[in-house]
């Protein structure tokens, strides 16, 4: 491996990170770029408070008895970790981060549609996280994320009402990025740059908007009324009151099954652009790549009944939803087929991003086929709500999304700081993201099919050997995440200075300075061509 | 280590192999896809690793090749609906000759009613070899009865009733979970079923004084209520009423299944019998679940007064 050619430093030419120091610079940011520094830190803070939860979690399951922290605790951990994992860091990760640093910059715009909606949106995400961390300090919520009925609106004594209108805050943070997508990508395409030439990320965060925009307001009002049942208790979930408890099941999971595309089609968007810079080839079916991620938001709302084989729901439901559940895998499989295929007589180079992508790779293949076995009736009998579903979903969200997610911040870490990372350190952490991941998580399907519960505080003895791997498998990832934390930082003061293009990819975004200036592009881009025309570039970091 | 390290559970109901060979399936196809995608990521990787600063050909979209890739795995996602949904129409149709166990969820425990009046808390104890169809309810928040021995798992849902049966095939203790979050000692709230040979089940079943039998319960609780009063003169009459088809006052019928007791007892107005005015008063929030399942006993009971005369022919 030849070091990288190096760069002329950072000059001074104005970017968008020296266009103002004061902290009003910031908070009052209408810059696409600054506000996704804003989300990056935000949400990186809550990844490392929703990790901390984790890792108590963890060390508690260590042993079979209840013994470091009382049921109630453990109780508030778990729940505490989903709601500060899925709302305020899966959902809003890549959308909020690097689709808002990248959707202007992709599209050869100045900024999106509407810059002040943009901030508007990072302020209703900070207040709905600072009403869930209120939540977590004035005693925390014990009803799991799934805030079940009558649980959550009639017998949980805990901060419920506090959380939930956290959550449905945060909502329309997620609704105002991406009807402001949506408007961007149909009316700021920079001359040339037609539907078909439009790269699969933003084709990803298109497909991840209209779901936004569709299920979030399902979402809000299903926790409205779990607030209000609290609240004035009307009878709408809790049965001694006449209501339904399963209602509030099929409202949930009409948003909150699509709010799984919301975490992973942008990783996969991501994704897609990773593989074709690395392999310096065009992506096999673009076509075919594009439209499965139409295809997935669309059947993604139609197969939430696929969390009720067991409720009690008729058998005819059921039927229908293991079908459909089964539809919507196909389209995510042929995905994998076409990346794959991007590698054949491809000119491979091993920098950290494609390490990360063949994780995404390996490890969203094995959290979809496992996603088979929930989706087979009979089956899901057995495993629901066990340890099984508990690994299904971390290989797609973790192993899948937040690999995507790490892949994508190194790819565009250049772009972003302008300086590069540590490439070696960054390889090594990769590996150990994913040997930890492997560990933590495996051993959960054994466990799983073994019988375990989920959320259980303690456990009969027998499952204690795989708990053990596991917990000792989150240590390791524990290291893996924290790594590109520190080197990262250090590499804004350290780094090489990256140029506008150091990994030579296409891209509107990397014909531009990096840090890019505060308009983007000096003269609007014209497009000519399609989107990864690797074929016609010059192949950098030859191995010999 | 033996003991503590296992990758099945025990298998000791009649689906639970059946279970365990569409898992094993879907096993093996994972394995072939899993080692296929990792083995072409890793074998391309190796193969055409950049040596040269020669940009890559072009290749063409194939159709073709995105027809096979589509319709294989759509293929075989098909032959697992149809497998999966087979398995769950088992387990969810109880055979005929099933015996009734009433369970109730509570936070944190199991409460059991046997046919003959017996009661037991986070125990469950039945003969082997003997279908049993457990019908469920919860006195609070959602619970789910699972027995991973037996591969089988309902939710237990207040205000309603939900089904499911097992078969055990061997004697045994298994681990009787709640499997649905249900609160503080979530955790806590596991019982056994407690698998015994027909003659040892016998002997449990005489070897402590009986409770009452929920029909029993049933009858007292029909007369101390006043039901009587009614029921057979201004109110319809409820023998040979389960299982019959019912005509309603809005011109429609309705199966009197225990759903539609439950409703008629609880919200005495959703459903109006034709041919009788509406004056029955709604049991909400005045009956336990164990009342309601006492009543259910009774009522499932009586039959019809010529059927029994015919029987006794």
């Amino acid at each position: 491996m030849t070091p990288l050619e190096p760069s002329p430093p950072v000059t001074a030419r104005e970017t968008y990170l020296n266009a103002g120091y004061s902290l009003k610079s910031w908070l009052l940011a209408l810059d696409h770029k600054r506000i996704a520094i804003l989300y990056f830190v935000s949400i990186t803070l809550f990844f490392f408070v929703g990790g901390a939860f984790a890792t108590l979690v963890r060390l508690e399951l260590m042993t079979p008895r209840g013994d470091l922290v009382s049921s109630d605790t453990y109780n508030k951990l778990f729940t505490m970790h989903g709601i500060i994992m899925i709302f305020f860091f899966l959902i809003p990760s890549i959308p909020a981060t690097l689709g808002n640093f990248l959707v202007p910059m992709m599209l050869g715009a100045r900024d999106l549609a509407f810059p002040r909606l943009n901030l508007l949106s990072w302020y209703i995400f900070v207040a709905g996280g600072v009403l869930t961390m209120v939540a977590v300090v004035s005693g925390g919520v014990d009803t799991g994320w799934t805030f079940y009925t009558p649980y959550s609106s009639a017998f949980s004594n805990t901060s419920v009402v506090v959380t939930v209108v956290g959550v449905f805050v945060t909502g329309f943070s997620s609704i105002l990025t991406g009807l402001n997508f949506i408007v961007t990508i149909h009316t700021l395409r920079a001359p040339g740059l037609t539907w078909g030439r439009l790269p699969l990320f933003i084709w990803s965060l298109y497909a991840t908007s209209i779901i936004m925009i569709l299920g979030t307001p399902v979402l809000a009002i299903s926790l409205a009324l779990v607030g209000a049942e609290r609240i004035f208790h009307v009878g709408i979930f809790d049965p001694a009151s006449g209501g339904d408890p399963l209602l509030f099941q099929h409202l949930f999971w009409y948003y909150s099954h699509p709010a799984v595309y919301i975490m992973i089609l942008p990783g996969m968007g991501v994704v897609s652009e990773i593989i074709p810079c690395f392999a310096r080839k065009n992506i096999f079916g673009y076509g075919v790549v594009a439209l499965s991620s139409l295809a997935i938001a669309f059947t993604g709302f139609l197969v939430w009944g696929h969390h009720m084989f067991v409720s009690g729901q008729s058998v005819y439901s059921g039927l229908v939803f293991s079908f459909l559940s089964y539809l919507v895998a196909i389209p995510s499989a042929v995905k994998v087929f076409n990346w794959t295929a991007t590698l054949y007589k491809g000119s491979i180079s091993f920098h950290t991003p494609m390490l990360y992508a063949f994780g995404f790779l390996g490890l969203f293949t094995m959290g979809g086929l496992t996603g088979l076995f929930v989706a087979a009736l009979g089956v899901d009998v057995h495993v629901h709500d066990t340890y099984f579903v508990v690994a299904h979903f971390h290989y797609i969200m973790v192993g899948g999304m937040v690999m995507a997610y790490l892949g994508g911040v190194h790819f565009w870490w250049p772009k972003i700081s302008g300086r590069m990372y540590p490439e070696w350190i960054a390889r090594f952490s990769a590996f150990v993201v994913f040997l930890g991941f492997n560990l933590t998580f495996f051993p959960q399907y054994v466990l799983g099919y073994l019988g375990m519960p989920r959320r259980y505080h303690s456990y009969p003895d027998e499952f204690q050997v795989l708990n053990v791997l596991s917990s000792a498998g989150a240590s390791i990832l524990a290291v893996g995440y924290v790594l590109p934390l520190i080197y990262l930082l250090a590499s804004l003061k350290y780094g090489k200075a990256a140029g506008p293009n150091p990994w030579i990819a296409t891209g509107l975004e990397w014909q531009t300075p990096s840090p890019p200036p505060t308009s983007n592009f000096p003269t609007t881009p014209t497009v000519t061509a399609g989107p990864y025309e690797y074929q016609d570039m010059e192949v950098p970091f030859v191995q010999r | 280590m033996n003991e503590s390290f296992r990758l099945l559970p025990e298998s000791a109901s009649s689906v639970a192999a059946s279970t365990d060979a569409l898992y094993f399936f879907l096993c093996a196809i994972s394995a072939f896809f899993t080692l296929l995608i990792f083995g072409l990521v890793f074998y391309f990787a190796v193969k055409y690793r950049r040596r040269s600063a020669e940009p890559p050909p072009r290749l063409a979209a194939s159709n073709a090749l995105e027809a096979f890739w589509t319709l294989v795995p759509f293929g075989i996602a098909l032959v697992i609906f149809f497998w999966g949904a087979k398995l769950y129409f088992h387990i969810s149709r109880p055979p005929s000759d099933a015996m009734d166990i009433y369970v109730i969820g509570k936070q944190w425990m199991w409460k059991v009613q046997h046919p003959n009046g017996r009661r037991e808390i986070n125990e469950l104890h039945v003969p082997l070899g003997r279908a049993v169809r457990v019908t469920l309810s919860s006195q609070d928040v959602i619970h789910s009865f699972y027995v991973p021995a037996f591969r089988i798992k309902q939710d237990a849902v207040p205000g309603r009733y939900t089904v499911t049966w097992f078969r055990p095939i061997r004697a045994g203790i298994y681990h009787l979970f709640c499997a649905e979050y249900c609160g503080t000692y979530h955790s806590h709230m596991i019982g056994r079923v407690v698998v015994l040979e027909p003659e040892r089940y016998q002997a449990w079943l005489s070897g402590t004084p009986l409770d009452e039998a929920p029909e029993e319960a049933g009858a007292s609780l029909f007369a101390t209520l006043g039901c009587i009063t009614c029921h057979g003169a201004r109110a319809p009459t409820l023998a040979g009423l389960y299982g019959s088809e019912v005509r309603l006052a809005d011109g429609g019928t309705a199966r009197a299944d225990e759903q539609y007791i439950r409703e008629s007892i609880l919200d005495s107005t959703a459903k109006i019998v034709s041919g009788y005015p509406p004056i029955m008063p709604s049991f909400r929030n005045q009956l336990t679940e164990e009342q309601l399942f006492d009543l259910l006993a009774y009522i499932k009971s009586l039959k019809d007064p010529l059927e029994k005369r015919k029987a006794q022919e």
